[in-house]
């Protein structure tokens, strides 16, 4: 009988993936397209890179119906909806994009080292951008939103061992409660710390900014903790339930500490969520030009207010610092983003 | 019966024990604490709106059903011979239309995101668009209003010229100022890109919880991909999506600073969306603050409660629809 | 007969009890299935990966027209992977890779000018768990596969009453075509889907242990099913169920995996299979020592 040699080396295939050649002539005939769009608008009222982008989505959708006509109605459908939901898909991320371009490109001409520990005090709107800097704002925002980390992280945490922990009888209605906050305009929770806070002590302040920003940092840190703990497998509690564990002790001594990095998640999150928050400062803690370091009397500055002010002044140069104090606050956010997904992962399971 | 080895007779069933938890002293203090906390929330929930609610109440009396209908905003003068009159029917009214033109703007280019990320791109595509749609959600607002000053102001304008040529005789479109470029058009546009990665991210998680083998059953009958899109992933994720869009209203109708920077504020009903005017409550809470006299903060907090209670109605229903659409489809 | 290319034949005329007359059937290497009809569906040195994770080796199987064949052996032997293959199910999954020839009507069904969806319209496929879509009727279930390819069929109804018959469900469900699919008892629900996918007129239905989610009254109801499809269409059956395979099929291959890729070990008439097997792998699995 002949056996069929199995050790001979057989060369796994993807029939079903376009090869190599017919891929690069696929995409010979969208170049041509981008290619033709683009004179087209070179002459005729067709302006901008929107134009552009409008007569190759069109011409792209007439190329398909063309070509697949012939292959009866649903492939004629597929074809013509994958022109468009790629054309919509690429129209929502567009402008993030072009968010993310302008901060690197607009704003990293005012980027210099005493860019970092300089403050307005001293620099007109038509300074040039070597002189002036953030430094302030970044000092006031850091002590704000490290003020509203303290309020929020303890709180937070309750919440989410009172939802996996106790899961008392109104569990339900402190996970709605949660969420729903997480709609409050942010304006909203600066009227009423203004209402409450600033009235009764006269004056604006960091700290009435850090309560403001708590309102809107409490969900985000809320949500996240619960996740976090309920990710705590069950049969840790019941393994120490089952030593005859009490439950406080069970809760602050063995199920916390596994998610420690979690929590520090939890509040770097709602940190990210703050940190670029500007109406309900309008109405707390204000802006200054300044260094200052006392957070409970008087406005203070922070990079939000900084680009607000910038903006509304509108000269060129203040433009260009606006971008700039955005740039720095975006790598900020985005550094926030990095370390929370680092750490993420990095609970003991 | 009798006994039969290890199996004792059938007994009748006896009467249910009860059984109670008793938590020790620790445990209850524990418990205690912890519910306080969780509790907070609520509180602080309640506390707003009565606080609002508590300072503007002089104005809901004053005015009456006219906050809501009236046509004025005006402080009155100083010897008090015109009365200050108080009213946000315009402002709420903008506010609406600004958040729609946002949300039917933003609907179908998320749920496009959405299908685009799950069921046209690559594993690693995916992977590279769903960090870019949270780093997006993250995007500050204050961002947008710069951008949509600074670059997309221009487009805008071009595109609401266009429109006026070519649509200005239907009453939605005219422009009789034919000053174009702080309309609420604009500012809509630009809460539309504001609200779309919450709508996407929303969306494309309910999409991807679509069973698979639902999926792969359309397939197996000869279905293309947009046919099984259609048959089955869009019926399925319906009320995620649908629950999604409504947390982008709910973002939408309390946005500040954007519409503040880019809306032209003139106190006054506007239906043309293209005419450079407009505005919303928030907007006008943070324009009128600095120099609000008494009576106008007051006024402005009676705003600020209306607004209060319209986002968060609009963000419980939101949050009851996607918790719904979670645990049908778990 | 002319079918048999490369292998050593031994063609006997064998009579079973019945008196009906099979030819015997031919092994070459890896084991092959000869009839003395034609064949609905052929592979040929067909390997699978996921990855690098090599999953089927070298299979060589074919299934005659209008005939059950059941694929058997033990769980994790790629029995399920090597069905998806033959209605390019396969694909779908981003790490997949294949080699060698599926051939349908002699030509293969992976060269690059077929086209995958018109080729599902002739090999149809049921799943593990009855999953008739939620959001339709049974009536509108049972269109659906019409509806997604855009066929054109004169009389709907006609359709329906057809295939409801053929998967044995019209007697239960004519009164109440607008009920919900998902109304149905589990058995229900699995005649639900076959009717569904018999609306496109497959030549060919594969099955994925469609029984292994049922009781034992609806498995039988099934197995009666499959039964009469055969006068008809070819089935291609996986199933744990060594009994069912005895009762439901014609023919049988056994895939084995010792750690490695699965392989076809043997495969023959189910009769011969489970009483003279010749293969001691088969032996030792039909008679219950493994699996």
């Amino acid at each position: 009988m002949n056996q069929v040699d199995t050790a001979t080396s057989v060369v796994p295939t993807r029939p079903w993936v376009a090869s190599r050649s017919s891929q690069t002539k696929g995409l010979a005939a969208p170049l041509i397209i981008g290619i033709a769009a683009y004179l087209i608008v070179l002459f005729t009222g067709f302006a901008g890179a929107d134009g552009w982008a409008l007569l190759f989505f069109l011409l792209i959708l007439a190329m398909s119906f063309v070509r697949s006509r012939k292959l009866g109605k649903t492939k004629l459908t597929n074809s013509m909806f994958n022109v468009v939901i790629t054309g919509g898909a690429l129209l929502a991320f567009a402008p993030w994009l072009s968010i993310f371009y302008s901060l690197v490109s607009k704003g990293f001409h005012g980027i210099y080292l005493g860019y970092f520990y300089h403050d307005m005090r001293v620099t007109t709107p038509d300074d040039e951008l070597n002189l002036g800097g953030v430094g302030h704002a970044i000092i006031g925002s850091s002590m704000m939103v490290l003020i509203a980390t303290a309020i929020t992280l303890p709180l937070g945490i309750l919440s989410g061992v009172y939802l996996t922990e106790v899961r008392g009888r109104l569990t339900r209605l402190v996970r709605f409660v949660v969420q729903s906050m997480s709609g409050v305009p942010s304006i909203v929770a600066g009227l009423f710390i203004f209402t409450t806070v600033v009235v009764t002590t006269q004056t604006f302040s960091g700290f009435a900014g850090s309560l403001a920003l708590s309102i809107l940092m409490l969900p985000t840190v809320a949500r996240t903790a619960e996740e976090v703990l309920k990710l705590v497998p069950e049969d840790l509690r019941s393994a120490s339930y089952a030593l005859g564990a009490r439950q406080w002790r069970s809760s602050l001594m063995v199920v916390l500490p596994t998610v420690r990095s979690g929590l520090t998640t939890a509040a770097i999150l709602g940190v990210s969520r703050v940190i670029g928050e500007t109406a309900p400062l309008i109405l707390t803690a204000q802006s200054i030009s300044s260094f200052k370091f006392n957070p409970f009397s008087g406005q203070i500055a922070s990079i939000p207010m900084y680009i607000f002010a910038l903006l509304q002044i509108g000269t060129e140069y203040s433009m260009a610092r606006a971008w700039s104090g955005a740039l720095v606050l975006m790598v900020i956010v985005f550094s926030l983003f990095v370390v929370a997904r680092r750490l993420g992962g990095k609970d003991k399971r | 019966m009798s006994d039969s080895g290890l199996i004792t007779a059938p007994q009748a069933v006896p009467e249910k024990r009860e059984m109670h938890v008793v938590y020790s002293l620790g445990d209850r203090i524990f418990r205690r604490i912890v519910t306080a906390g969780a509790l907070t929330s609520l509180v602080i929930l309640a506390l707003i709106g009565l606080f609002l609610f508590a300072r503007g109440a002089e104005i809901f009396r004053d005015m009456g059903l006219k906050f809501i209908t009236g046509v004025k905003w005006a402080t009155g003068s100083e010897d008090g011979t015109t009365a200050a009159e108080f009213s946000i029917g315009p402002m709420l009214v903008g506010t609406i239309i600004v958040s729609f033109i946002a949300l039917i703007v933003a609907l179908p280019l998320s749920i496009a995101g959405a299908l685009f990320i799950e069921f046209y791109s690559s594993q690693r595509l995916k992977r590279t668009l769903v960090s870019l749609l949270d780093l997006a959600a993250a995007i500050p607002s204050i961002f947008f209003g710069l951008w949509g000053i600074q670059i997309f102001s221009s487009i805008a304008e071009k595109w609401s010229i266009l429109l006026n040529s070519y649509l200005g005789w239907f009453p939605l479109f005219s422009n009789e100022m034919q000053v174009f470029g702080r309309s609420p058009f604009v500012a809509g546009l630009v809460l539309a890109a504001m609200i779309t990665p919450i709508i996407t991210s929303i969306s494309r998680e309910v999409y991807s919880r679509t069973p698979r083998e639902l999926v792969d059953t359309c397939y197996a009958l000869g279905g293309t991909r947009w046919g099984a899109i259609r048959t089955v992933v869009m019926p399925f994720g319906r009320s995620g999506v649908v629950g999604g869009a409504m947390l982008g209203l709910g973002r939408a109708l309390g946005e500040t600073v954007a519409v503040y920077l880019i809306l032209n504020l003139v106190f006054g009903y506007n239906f043309n969306i293209l005419e450079a005017q407009g505005g919303n409550i928030a907007s006008l809470i943070a324009t009128r603050f600095g120099e609000a006299t008494p009576y106008e903060l007051k006024g402005l907090l009676a705003a600020g409660f209306v607004l209060f209670m319209l986002t968060l109605s609009v963000n419980m229903i939101a949050t009851s629809v996607v918790q719904r659409a979670g645990k049908d489809h778990s | 007969m002319s079918q048999i290319e490369n292998s050593t034949t031994m063609q006997t005329q064998n009579s079973d009890e019945n008196g009906t007359t099979m030819n015997e059937i031919t092994t070459s290497g890896a084991a092959t299935v000869v009839a003395d009809r034609p064949l609905g569906l052929e592979t040929r040195g067909v390997h699978a990966w996921f990855g690098s994770h090599h999953v089927l080796s070298d299979i060589n199987l074919q299934f005659p027209e209008r005939s059950v064949t059941g694929l058997i052996g033990p769980s994790g032997c790629g029995k399920s992977t090597f069905l998806r293959m033959l209605n390019r199910m396969h694909e779908f999954i981003p790490s997949a890779a294949m080699a060698g020839e599926v051939l349908m009507n002699g030509s293969d069904m992976y060269a690059p000018e077929v086209d995958a969806a018109a080729m599902r319209l002739k090999v149809g496929m049921v799943f593990q768990k009855p999953n008739p879509f939620p959001a339709m009727t049974i009536k509108e279930n049972v269109l659906s596969g019409i509806k997604l390819a855009n066929l054109k069929v004169p009389n709907h109804d006609e359709v329906v009453e057809k295939c409801l018959t053929r998967a044995g469900l019209w007697k239960e469900v004519k009164d109440r075509l607008n009920a919900s699919g998902g109304s149905l008892s589990g058995g229900q629900q699995q005649r639900l889907c076959i009717a569904r996918s018999l609306a496109v007129e497959p030549t060919i239905l594969l099955m994925d242990e469609p029984c292994s989610a049922l009781d034992p009254g609806s498995t039988l109801r099934i197995e009666e099913t499959i039964h009469e499809l055969a006068e008809k269409i070819t089935v291609v059956i996986v199933t744990h169920n060594m009994q069912q395979a005895s009762r439901v099929s014609n023919y049988c291959a056994f895939f084995l995996s010792d750690g490695g890729p699965g392989v076809l070990v043997e495969a023959d008439a189910t009769r011969k299979m489970f009483t003279n097997p010749t293969d001691t792998r088969t032996a030792d699995y039909v008679q219950g020592k493994f699996g």
